[in-house]
């Protein structure tokens, strides 16, 4: 399997293939299909500092090829989280990426820095998250906001740090080139898309908090583009996400750029979907003599 | 994959699909169920109607895009069954055990009354089911060796005798399995109710499906979708 072997911030995946945060749990809940270190790495449920319920009313609600979700950061706190799964996280041989959001500056900061005395690979700040109000998304729409929580978590981070952005920034890229100036080691692309849903028959908005993450392959197009775009104004590692659903997916991905890929929704329809990406890609690799996966990275 | 051996229409929009999946499960445990192959995005969640390790069943009402896919397919044909997923009913050591099903909510109780008694021979097993047309769906539950009682239109938990229920089961509209539960408070009957949320995953990992309870929330799919009534109605 070497020809998947891809570098991500200076630790060594077995392959490009991360689960994205909040589609794999911690990482266990998968395992009547497949064995979690199938994957190159894992990416928790988003945390936040303080225990978070989640939103009221309704959470999911599909779309054509879509999925709109108002999870709202439900988690049992950074510090719950550290001691009930890291250790079960480090057991499996996947890069354990801990997905961190906050509502204001603090909470990041004090976040990480419980971190700062586990064991992790790679903090994954996520400033994109459409689904709680006061926060997340807030610090990833301008590149001055974005590039100040990169540098101060930085600032006090001792685990490398990948920032996750919005694609309801209005450049995308430019928030990139913002967090790699401030120290991101990495950037994570894309989250959700703002996005919601009217019943009509009760003539009211289908989510509680009206708008909606959009996920799924309904996003891939844009998602793609904006991984193209971003792979060529930064020279940090990009990891690629939205609407992957197949080996051919990730494939496309890679080729606009991203060092890694990350899987979300498709798991849900296809629960294997993990490991099939990875032999998938394998194969690509061998069938057109490619020694290592990295040879088609960005050649569009 | 699963082949589907029949797809019967039992008349108001319900169907019976009779697939070969010899797969174990307990009652009150679902699958998540797709007849396709990209499109619709998310599979559904049914219940199991019935497994007699032969086959797998599923009584399911046409709603949408996906029951529509479904209640076209015909014998032969693939269906993909991701499961049994969920917790299923607990086994009732109680003698007398009451049943409440509510329209399509009837689904799962069929395979549960035929393990019950299965279980024990002696049990008194009693199946509420209320549906608002009249249908063949009735019909499916009748060869069960239990008492049946079926009502068309108006609620059937008017009917029920919550004094002598024993262990209450209920699969139905939330509204109808709080009554069922209101109503036999009096009793202290231990009621357990299978609760109905959207899904995406199935297995736990999204919580798109979390269900909020006097313990904290719970994720319908894995802790749930089985409930001690306490725990869900409690506010
Ligand atoms: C644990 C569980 C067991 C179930 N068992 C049965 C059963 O045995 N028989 C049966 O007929 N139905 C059952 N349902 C309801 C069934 O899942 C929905 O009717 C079905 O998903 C509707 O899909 P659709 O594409 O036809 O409808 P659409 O309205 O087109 O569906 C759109 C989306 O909403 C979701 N959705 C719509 N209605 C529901 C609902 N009531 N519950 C959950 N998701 C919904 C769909 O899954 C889909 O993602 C069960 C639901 C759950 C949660
Ligand atoms: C149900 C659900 C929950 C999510 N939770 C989080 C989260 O907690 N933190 C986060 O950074 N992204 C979260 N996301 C976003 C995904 O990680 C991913 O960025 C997005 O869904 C796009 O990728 P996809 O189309 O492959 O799903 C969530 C997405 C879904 C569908
Ligand atoms: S459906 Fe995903 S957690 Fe229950």
């Amino acid at each position: 399997m070497s020809r998947l072997v891809t570098k991500l911030v200076g630790y060594e995946m077995k392959n490009p293939v991360i689960a994205a945060s909040g589609t794999y749990g911690y990482g266990e809940d998968y395992k009547g299909y497949y064995e979690p270190d199938v994957l190159g790495g894992i990416s928790s449920k988003g945390l936040t500092l303080n225990p978070k319920q989640g939103n009221e009313g309704i959470r999911l609600w599909e779309t054509p090829s879509g999925l709109l979700n108002s999870i709202g950061l439900e988690n049992p706190g950074v510090k719950a989280f550290a001691q009930g799964s890291i250790s079960k996280m480090k057991k499996i041989n996947s890069m354990l990426i801990v997905n961190l959001g906050g509502d204001n500056l603090e909470e990041y900061l004090e976040g990480a820095s419980i971190l700062n005395d586990w064991d992790i690979d790679l903090i994954e700040l996520n400033i994109s998250c459409p689904n709680v109000k006061a926060g997340g998304m807030a610090f990833g729409m301008q590149c001055e906001s974005a590039g100040l929580i990169t540098r101060e978590i930085k600032k006090i981070s001792r685990h490398p740090v990948m920032v996750k952005l919005s694609p309801n920034a209005p450049s995308i890229s430019d928030i990139a080139i913002s967090c790699e100036e401030n120290g991101a080691d990495a950037v994570s692309l894309v989250n959700t898309f703002q996005g919601m849903a009217i019943d009509i028959r009760n003539k009211r908005a289908v989510f509680n908090n009206v708008y909606a993450g959009l996920s799924g392959p309904a996003i891939k197009p844009i998602a793609l583009r904006m991984v193209h775009q971003t792979a060529k104004a930064v020279s940090i590692p990009v990891v690629g996400l939205g609407g992957i659903s197949t080996w051919q997916d990730a494939v496309e991905f890679i080729m606009a750029g991203a060092t890694a890929i990350q899987i979300g929704t498709g798991n849900f329809p296809n629960p294997n979907l993990g490991k099939e990406i990875a032999e998938g890609l394998e194969k690509y690799c061998e069938d057109n003599g490619f020694k290592n996966i990295s040879e088609i990275r960005g050649i569009i | 994959m699963a082949v589907i051996i029949e797809n019967k229409n039992l008349g108001d929009g319900m169907f019976l699909m009779k697939t070969d999946c010899t797969k174990k499960s307990t009652p009150g445990q679902f699958y998540m169920v797709r007849g396709w192959d990209r499109y619709p995005l998310l599979s559904r969640p049914i219940s199991i109607f019935d497994w007699d390790g032969m086959t797998t069943s599923f009584l399911y009402r046409v709603v949408g895009e996906g029951t529509e896919i479904l209640s076209k397919m015909t014998k032969g044909m693939e269906v993909t069954l991701h499961g049994p997923y969920g917790n299923g009913f607990p086994d009732i050591l109680e003698d007398t055990v009451t049943l409440i099903g509510g329209g399509i909510g009837t689904a799962p109780l069929y395979h549960t009354a035929k393990e019950l008694r299965k279980r024990d021979p002696k049990k008194n097993i009693k199946l509420y089911l209320g549906f608002e047309n009249k249908s063949d769906a009735a019909k499916a539950f009748e060869e069960l060796d239990a008492q049946v009682i079926v009502r068309c239109g108006g609620y059937i938990t008017d009917h029920v005798d919550y004094e002598n229920a024993g262990t209450i089961l209920t699969c139905g509209p939330e509204i109808m399995m709080k009554t069922a539960y209101e109503r036999s408070k009096p009793y202290e009957s231990k009621v357990y109710v299978s609760m109905e949320k959207r899904m995406a995953c199935g297995v736990g990992a999204c919580l798109g499906c979390t269900c909020k309870t006097e313990g904290g929330n719970k994720r319908t799919c894995k802790e749930g979708p089985v409930f001690e009534g306490g725990e869900v109605f409690f506010e």
